[in-house]
């Protein structure tokens, strides 16, 4: 049972970004007057090594309802190899989570470098639109943590 | 089994091992359980059979701090796990005497029971050394009868293989039971919707009773401190849990074993609630060897685990939206 409302579906997004890269890019995009949506949430992280499957599930349980993960390019990587490890991770979670029937696109990751504002402002809006395409996410949502 | 039981007593005997791990009849025909023998006459309750699917590697990582060396017996599967856990520095090497016995693939009493066959008394056909191709079942209802092949566990319908991976000596014969291929299941469930696959997995998750025993027996979760153990996450309890927190627990559960898994099928045997838990490691092996080559884990000792190596050319993660 849910209470019509006629009030317009934001959606939350967590965007877990890098500190060498993608936050840059992120301030870049910021200083150059880009604009990307305000439901957009950062969540800094030193590397995008540093992403947890479990912070990606917790993000959803939360609430989010897309979660996109930002990194240094491939071979790029502040730490060296951090990035090459992550996007295995990330290609077996994606994966899975296709596998357990959660949609396509709730999940992204984009390579971001601290020299492409453009860019990070482009993926998010770009992705904000997916988000609101597919709407609320009530396949991973835990509904205790509903607001 | 006897010469087993023999070999045990001469290798206790002699002091060439300190004590034997093994599996002792339970209370039930079909439930023997793994046990320490720690002397000859104990040895009297030391059982081999049909039944004895339960995976003694991860025993080992308690008895490798144990004073002398313990004899364990492994089946062809449970090598691999002992090699994995080798590769992981959990066990060491050196304290263990491994026999490597036979195997005609394992039998799960759910099967059984599921051909209807209750009030069971007492099994035969089951030992070992039987060339029997059909169990015999005593019940409180009169005689019953089931093929071996039914009665198997899944996991044995798709068996790795019998060669013992790693092993000081061999006993007994083995048998092939491989008779389908291990990601059938898989590939039938990659090709329903989303709503399928979701609908599905929300039935057999929502079954979980967070009792944990998938998380105890396998041989790959051997973390001293388990994140499922934290009290900042609610899931200690089933009355704590929404329907999501199961399928957190289990993502995630896979998701650490990943690569390491061996698919030795213990997560399905023990589940009291008949999950079939193997279809979430599975698709990670199955995605692991589309992805970044063929590896079967616990195959050596040696070998880079898939998810603590990469390449330069590895595919991007769009690949899972690209292929649809």
């Amino acid at each position: 049972m849910s209470i019509e409302t006629n009030e317009e579906f934001r959606p939350k997004i967590v965007a877990f970004c890098c500190n060498w890269c993608s936050y840059a890019g992120a301030d870049l995009a910021g200083s150059s007057r880009l604009s990307y949506p305000a439901d957009v949430k950062i969540i800094r992280v030193p590397c995008s090594c540093r992403v947890n499957p479990m912070f990606i599930l917790r993000a959803f349980e939360k609430g989010a309802d897309g979660v996109i993960m930002c990194g240094c390019h491939p071979g790029d990587c502040h730490y060296s190899t951090g990035n090459y490890y992550a996007r295995r991770r990330m290609t077996l979670l994606f994966s899975m989570l296709d596998y357990i029937g959660v949609e396509n696109g709730r999940t992204r990751v984009e390579w971001v470098s601290a020299a492409e504002g453009v860019k990070f402002s482009q993926t998010m809006n770009e992705f904000v639109e997916k988000i609101h395409s597919l709407g609320k996410n009530v396949r991973l949502e835990d509904l205790r943590c509903r607001s | 089994m006897q010469e087993l039981i023999n070999r045990a007593k001469e290798l206790l005997a002699d002091g060439t091992v300190a004590r034997v791990l093994g599996w002792k009849a339970g209370d039930l025909p079909y439930n023997p359980e793994p046990a320490y023998f720690e002397t000859e006459e104990s040895l009297k309750d030391f059982v081999y059979n049909g039944f004895c699917g339960a995976n003694l590697s991860k025993y080992m990582i308690e008895a490798s701090k144990l004073e002398g060396k313990t004899l364990v017996c492994l089946k062809p599967c449970d090598t691999y796990s002992f090699n994995q856990l080798i590769k992981e520095h959990r066990v060491d090497r050196e304290k263990a005497y491994i026999i490597g016995v036979g195997c005609k693939g394992k039998l799960d009493i759910e099967k059984i029971r599921k051909q209807g066959i209750k009030g069971i008394e007492s099994i035969s056909g089951a030992e070992i050394t039987d060339e029997a191709e059909t169990l015999t079942i005593q019940t409180i209802y009169g005689e019953k009868t089931c093929a071996y092949k039914d009665a198997m566990l899944e996991r044995c319908h798709v068996c790795k293989g019998k060669e013992h991976k790693i092993y000081d000596e061999l006993m007994g014969e083995s048998k092939e039971t491989k008779d389908a291929d291990r990601f059938a299941e898989v590939e039938k469930i990659e090709a329903m919707s989303p709503e399928e696959k979701f609908a599905f997995f929300q039935n057999e998750l929502s079954k979980c009773i967070r009792c944990n025993a998938c998380r105890n027996v396998c041989p790959a979760c051997s973390c001293r401190k388990c994140v499922f153990d934290s009290n900042k996450f609610d899931s200690a309890q089933k009355a704590n849990v929404d329907s999501f927190e199961e399928k957190m627990f289990h993502i995630i559960r896979a998701f650490h074993v990943a690569g390491r898994c061996t698919d030795c099928g213990e997560c399905s045997r023990v589940c009291p609630q008949g999950i079939p838990l193997h279809l979430f490691n599975r698709k990670f092996i199955k995605d692991i060897d589309t992805f970044y080559g063929e590896y079967q884990a616990g195959e050596d000792t040696t070998s880079k685990g898939p998810l603590t190596n990469f390449t330069f050319e590895d595919v991007e993660p769009s690949i899972v939206a690209e292929r649809g």
